[in-house]
């Protein structure tokens, strides 16, 4: 199988390659890459002017619901969304059904994933028994078994000798801790966030502070007994300011921002529309600026989806009956590339290492290079697609997407994964 | 993009509004839906209380929590509208078995009803109905967003002993938080020049509330110094157990409502209360059947009020 990719512009995030480049990929390998190519048949020869060829994306947090759940997604629709969203890896989060916290559950998932191939799926497992918070759970086991990262995501460990616990016993597996960050006991009922805004709309609020109060206490937990930190879809200008400072303090942590988080706020509430109703809930448009400012200035590492599909019956209830959680798989790039690369003027390097050298390092795991002989795992983005969010075209199993009927321009338009590739209709 | 803005107006094009919460109304609006229960105030005092203004439409109640002031009311003023009425409970219905909410709207309306009253205990929940239905929707009360009807009988009544209600003081008295009568009465009081004000402990208060144009009371006889009307709310025994406040004791102590406190103040104080009365916590016996309560009219004037909504709705039959 030979693919001609001609005239690409390289986002190469090594910086030996800038410019436009023919890419000639045979048998999921770079074979060359180069200004004159060509002349020998190919199977494919896909002209990409005007278009970015970047190291295949990562989303360091999904939700894909198997085993379990299977009629809000799959494995298999998970990865057909990824593609079609432009990731060429993902990193599920445990909170299914049975919770992933045996090895035995790894293996399936990975095995299952193994099957559909196109995308590279890794598995997070949860850094307690049955995610409760109480005992941890087998983490060497599970790491044995595949495992890349310990989260209990959905719900943040509370207690303080369970995490600080956690922290050490990963520690010996060089594996990251993924907090949810959220004190409970201050949420409690609350689904949208306290604010000057949504004291207008009469829904039952959570504060915001529940976010920093876990955050600041793991940072201190961190600086007394190591292990590896990441903050998952933080959501506060406060929490930004934590990082800021820890980080500047040397500590080694990292965090993510969601999509959702940077370009949506709670006044879109109004409509008590329940694909809006997300946990940590929308802030304000102050919180968004700031989560932004942190991804310029380096603080927030990575963009990540917290892609959480719940299928039509459970959403389209009373705004406090519904679910929490939007879909973000097939959004991601289209945001990105709107908001920030367009709007903000973000450099396409900068974006690159945030949806995929940072998730990836943070993980542990290898960047995808252009070099010759190397794996193909690339994601080619049209920075100039206009398109409507329509999630009836999703391929994933559900819709709640807070980003329906929003104009994007740019889109991810496909992924080549070793001999797997996925070109979209949107590639013209 | 624009989320989509959900109003009293949304389907004026069909010529039908919902009332949704007084936030969503102009107080043009307000002031038309007030003039109007004034007339229909009129046809209560007559020997032959019903006119023949929604015959033939069939007005549904719809309600998911348990009711008994609102839903009488709701009931009467369509049935003096001459409309024909069918009343649902969540219990023993088709919820109990599981259904969701848009099913059982939309179920009813597919048999040909022409108007949605709907109480329930989730906020949004009568917005989220207005999307499903074709035919209006009243909010009967939605969580702890709105009770528009409650807000706007009340401004009626006020209406009604004062002769209007700019620059008036209305002070509302108890658990704001999780009361959609206060909500509603500070969205249409404040878009109609009266001066509203809360008064109750801070741990009954949302911090964000003064961003409404509300000026708040943490110590009752200032409030009472302050106010020519005090709107009293129901303390909610559940509310003590939560840990939102210490007592009911020490809530009687420090904000019930009793004569000593009244008496204190140097002008009048008219009493208001939506209804039902802990009688002897958030407001004493005395006052609440004393000469200067407003109870009572509150009650009458709620089957006006309710009557100008629906026939306001424009609906007409299917």
């Amino acid at each position: 199988m030979k693919i001609y990719l001609k005239n690409a512009r390289v986002v190469d995030l090594t910086g030996r390659l800038d410019g436009l480049f023919n890419i000639m990929i045979v048998d999921g390998r770079i074979q060359e890459i180069g200004t004159a190519l060509g002349g020998n048949p190919v199977n494919y020869e896909i002209n990409l002017q005007g278009k970015f060829v970047v190291p295949g994306l990562f989303d360091m947090h999904t939700h894909l619901r198997e085993p379990g759940q299977e009629y809000k997604e799959d494995i298999a629709s998970g990865i057909a969304a990824a593609a079609n969203g432009g990731f060429t890896g993902i990193a599920a989060m445990p909170n299914t059904d049975p919770v992933v916290d045996s090895a035995d559950v790894v293996k399936y998932v990975l095995d299952r994933a193994r099957q559909s191939g196109l995308v590279d799926l890794h598995q997070i497992a949860a850094i307690t028994e049955s995610r409760k918070g109480e005992r941890l759970s087998e983490m060497k086991d599970l790491a044995e078994a595949g495992a890349i990262a310990f989260s209990d995501d959905g719900s943040a460990v509370t207690n303080s000798q369970v995490m600080r616990r956690a922290l050490e016993y990963s520690s010996m597996l060089n594996k990251v801790i993924i907090q949810h960050c959220e004190d409970p006991e201050l949420t409690r009922s609350g689904s949208a966030n306290e604010s000057a805004e949504t004291i207008r709309y009469g829904l039952k609020t959570q504060h915001r502070l529940a976010e920093e109060l876990i955050l600041a206490r793991d940072l201190k937990l961190v600086e007394a007994f190591g292990g590896k930190y990441h903050a998952t879809h933080i959501s506060t200008s406060e929490s930004v300011e934590v990082i800021t400072d820890a980080k500047r303090r040397g500590l080694p942590i990292t965090c993510d921002v969601t999509p959702h988080h940077l370009f949506l706020d709670d006044s879109i509430l109004s409509s008590y529309d329940s694909d809006y109703k997300v946990n940590p809930p929308l802030r304000t448009k102050h919180d968004c600026e700031a989560l932004v400012e942190g991804l310029k200035s380096g603080v927030i590492d990575a963009i990540a989806s917290d892609h959480a599909p719940h299928a039509i019956h459970e959403k389209e209830v009373e705004f406090d009956a519904a679910p929490f959680g939007m879909i973000g798989l097939e959004t991601t790039v289209g945001a990105v590339m709107t908001k920030l690369y367009h709007e903000q003027k973000m450099d396409i390097h900068k974006i690159a290492s945030l949806l995929c050298a940072n998730p990836r390092r943070i993980l542990g795991l290898p960047i995808p290079v252009f070099e010759l002989g190397a794996k193909a795992e690339l994601t080619i983005i049209d920075p100039d697609c206009e398109w409507t969010v329509n999630p009836n075209e999703f391929k994933s199993k559900s819709r709640n997407t807070g980003f329906k009927g929003w104009r994007f321009k740019g889109s991810a338009v496909g992924i080549i994964n070793d001999e797997k590739f996925f070109f979209s209709d949107r590639l013209r | 993009m624009e989320p989509t803005k959900y109003s009293w107006w949304r389907k004026m094009a069909q010529g039908i509004r919902n009332l949704l919460g007084l936030r969503e109304l102009t107080p043009d609006e307000i002031l038309e839906i007030l003039d109007t229960a004034r007339s229909f105030r009129e046809v209560l005092e007559r020997p032959i209380k019903k006119v023949p203004t929604l015959q033939g439409t069939t007005v549904v109640n719809l309600f998911f929590e348990s009711s008994t002031r609102t839903r009488i009311s709701f009931e009467l003023a369509e049935r003096r509208l001459s409309a024909d009425v069918v009343n649902f409970a969540a219990s023993g219905s088709s919820v109990s078995k599981g259904e969701t909410l848009k099913d059982t709207a939309r179920n009813i309306e597919a048999m040909k009803t022409d108007v949605t009253v709907i109480r329930h205990p989730s906020t949004g929940a009568p917005h989220f109905l207005s999307r499903l239905l074709k035919s209006p929707v009243i909010n009967a009360g939605d969580g702890i967003n709105e009770h528009p009807t409650q807000g706007l009988l009340d401004m009626f009544t006020i209406r009604e002993k004062f002769g209007g209600l700019k620059g008036l003081n209305v002070c509302i008295v108890g658990d704001i938080t999780h009361s959609r009568v206060a909500r509603s009465n500070i969205f249409g009081l404040t878009k109609s020049g009266a001066n509203v004000a809360v008064c109750g402990p801070r741990t009954l208060i949302p911090d964000y509330l003064p961003q409404l144009g509300v000026k708040v009371f943490y110590d009752i006889d200032a409030a009472i110094q302050w106010a020519d009307i005090l709107n009293v709310l129901r303390i909610q025994m559940e509310r003590e157990a939560g840990g939102d406040f210490p007592s009911i004791r020490e809530y009687r102590l420090y904000w019930g409502i009793n004569r000593t406190r009244l008496e204190r103040s140097k002008k009048p104080v008219v009493i208001m209360h939506p209804g039902p009365i802990n009688r002897g916590v958030e407001l004493d016996a005395d006052i609440a059947d004393g000469e200067t309560s407003l109870i009572l009219d509150q009650v009458t004037n709620g089957v006006a009020v309710r009557m100008a909504v629906l026939f306001l709705t424009g609906v007409k039959p299917s």
